[in-house]
């Protein structure tokens, strides 16, 4: 009994300092976003209240709906694009990577970018896509473009291409790590009861690693979802995201009720895909008994 | 019978490793044949070539007349239950099992039909709608039996089926594993390196050994008459020594740790006489074979050693001895029947005799790879 309490006190003491800060680092500035998206734009600031209005002129002003739209099909772009090019790699680096040393190098290729600013990477893109940049020089000195040009950059397919770039290795890694724990005597199994090895990609390899699929995915989209940089820098007039607006409310709009409005309807979406994600995940869950 | 599988200089080499090395080996249609032998041995990597898991070095497999050496494994008229079972997690048993016909355009209700058929042969009608991971691990076998059977291979492969399985049930599972070989009337060709297992179970058993075959034959006379001291020692046990041969009095006599034997075997009639080491040759007898006598001062007649008993240890239905004599250890294993008296046996320190009629001796080739 005595003992249980002091095993309960101590369990207690260590939890306690993670308790804490995620109280108050997390939980208070929610409470402080919630309280404020009630509050009301009084010119030159904002007054306390309780009011649905932020929330009303979200709705109700196109804008941010377009914004919102542009967000999601940007982070689903993103998402696909990493997709499409992870998974091949992770396919590749499992079954066709023999020996352990390429194969760890190979995957460390793909995280070890992670290490660098993520500033830093975005900024790469800049140099790559812009007039003076890499790609420009390579197509004027191949003689494809006469002079350089300046369609790459500052749009949506640059934000695209660069936010692809910086989040595809948390595509790459829960698809590896899904892939990698598929036995492979379940692929010989599918050939040894006459299924090509198409049909065993198929019917086997993907149903089984698409625990890792749904997981880079709703790690990416929820990523680009929520990213402020890469619009930022390369992303031009018709680029902005849903967290650049946000921005612009805190800054130089001045209307925190309205940004605090925002911030909590990107949360909601976010916890949404992440609960829809975390569902998807539990039908496959206990699989290999 | 016809031959299903012919097997030509089977050869596979990993780099500098010979996994198999040269094997020919011939099966029967409908015959239940066992590889057996320590890991690494290369009984899996035959049964893997045979599968078409992996690709020979060099030799040819024939599977019912067609060469099918280079053809992938779902090309091949073969299927395997994997050691452990590698059902697929994400579909039903009814799923698992049928998987394999889905591919040659049967039609739906006949896949059924022949699921439910062959769920019914391994007693897992009412297990259809289960996920693999609901079953218990003998079920499990009976499903990845199932699904390998449903197709009608020429011949099934099972690479070590029940090994993962714990003694009561594999007990079992040998069982109804022999009896299902006898009903479906298929080839069956499994890999063991449970040596009661093979004798149990298999019409013939294939005794490997550094990637070549030591011996091939039924279990009786594996048992009876192994070919060498290898095939001796590791199928059962045999008190091995080795021994000049030497010829006496019209008798053959060889020294059993020290102690002088005479053995009676057609083999040895013409072995070199006298004591020169070269001419030294490998015996041995089964523990079941000699019979211990309890030393009351006297020399019992017959062919005897003498020793000391060092241990006795239980198993159940025999007892066995080990007997110090010279500088070696023997295996005496004593039956406990009806007439087994526990008072008049030996223990351990006793001082006893060890009778051993001349013609069970088996003599071998010294290096025992003959």
């Amino acid at each position: 009994m005595r003992l249980a309490t002091r095993s309960r006190l101590s369990s207690g003491g260590v939890l306690s300092l993670p308790l804490v800060w995620t109280f108050l680092f997390l939980f208070v500035p929610y409470g402080i976003l919630f309280i404020y998206s009630f509050w009301e734009k009084k010119f030159p600031t904002f007054v306390p209240a309780f009011q649905f209005g932020n929330y009303l002129e979200l709705i109700v002003d196109p804008q941010y709906v377009r914004v919102l739209l542009r967000t999601i099909k940007i982070a689903g772009l993103v998402s696909l694009l990493s997709l499409l090019l992870a998974y091949p790699y992770a396919y590749f680096l499992v079954h066709k990577v023999t020996r352990p040393g390429v194969r760890l190098v190979l995957y460390m290729a793909v995280v070890l970018p992670l290490w660098v600013s993520y500033l830093l990477r975005a900024y790469t893109w800049k140099t790559i896509l812009g007039t003076q940049g890499v790609l420009n020089s390579f197509l004027v000195s191949t003689g494809i473009l006469s002079e350089p040009s300046s369609v790459f950059l500052y749009n949506q397919t640059a934000m695209v291409v660069t936010l692809t770039y910086v989040f595809i290795p948390f595509m790459v890694m829960p698809i590896y790590a899904a892939l990698e724990k598929i036995p492979r005597n379940l692929t010989e199994a599918s050939r040894d009861l006459g299924m090509s090895a198409l049909q065993t990609f198929v019917r086997v390899t993907l149903p089984l690693s698409m625990p890792g699929v749904i997981a880079g995915f709703t790690m990416t989209f929820c990523l680009s979802f929520g990213d402020f940089i890469a619009p930022f820098l390369v992303g031009g007039p018709d680029g902005m995201m849903i967290a650049n607006v946000i921005a612009t409310q805190f800054g130089a709009a001045l209307n925190w009720p309205l940004g605090s409005a925002l911030a909590l309807v990107m949360l909601v979406i976010v916890l949404t895909i992440i609960t829809l994600s975390d569902r998807l995940q539990g039908v496959g869950k206990g699989k290999y008994a | 019978m016809s031959e299903v599988i012919r097997i030509e200089n089977l050869r596979k080499e990993f780099g500098d490793v010979i996994g198999v090395a040269d094997v020919s080996l011939s099966i029967e249609r409908g015959e239940y044949v066992t590889l057996l032998g320590p890991s690494g041995c290369g009984k899996s990597t035959l049964l893997r070539m045979i599968g078409g898991f992996e690709a020979p070095t060099s030799g040819t497999i024939w599977l019912d007349g067609e060469d099918v050496t280079d053809l992938p494994p779902n090309q091949r008229a073969v299927n395997m239950v994997f050691q452990d079972y590698a059902l697929f997690p994400h579909m039903t048993v009814g799923q698992n099992v049928g998987y394999g016909l889905r591919v040659s355009g049967v039609p739906r209700a006949q896949i059924r039909a022949r699921v439910a058929e062959t769920l019914s042969l391994v007693g897992l009608t009412d297990k259809a709608d289960a996920s693999p991971a609901e079953l218990s691990g003998g079920q499990r076998q009976r499903v990845a039996l199932a699904r390998a059977i449903v197709r009608r291979p020429k011949v099934l492969l099972l690479d070590e089926p029940l090994s993962a399985l714990d003694a009561n049930l594999r007990e079992q599972m040998q069982v109804e594993l022999r009896n299902l070989h006898d009903r479906v009337g298929l080839t069956f060709v499994m890999v063991t390196h449970d040596q009661s297992e093979a004798l149990v179970m298999s019409d013939r058993v294939v005794v490997m050994r550094d990637g070549r075959v030591s011996q091939s034959g039924d279990p009786v006379s594996l048992y009876d008459a192994p070919a060498n001291s290898y095939v001796a020692d590791f199928i059962g046990a045999t008190n091995l020594f080795s021994s000049p041969v030497k010829v006496s009095g019209g008798k053959i006599l060889v020294s059993c740790f020290g102690q002088e034997l005479e053995i009676d075997h057609p083999a040895v009639g013409d072995a070199p006489v006298g004591n020169a080491p070269a001419g030294e040759r490998l015996f041995g007898f089964r523990p079941e074979k000699a019979r211990l006598i309890r030393s009351n001062g006297s020399v019992p007649g017959g062919n005897c050693l003498k020793g000391r008993v060092e241990t006795v240890l239980y198993h159940g239905a025999t007892i066995r001895s080990v007997v110090v004599v010279g500088d070696g250890r023997i295996l005496v294993d004593t039956l406990l029947d009806d007439t087994f008296d526990p008072a008049r046996h030996v223990g351990a320190g006793d001082e006893v005799f060890l009778d051993i009629e001349p013609h069970k001796i088996m003599p071998f080739s010294r290096d025992g790879a003959s």
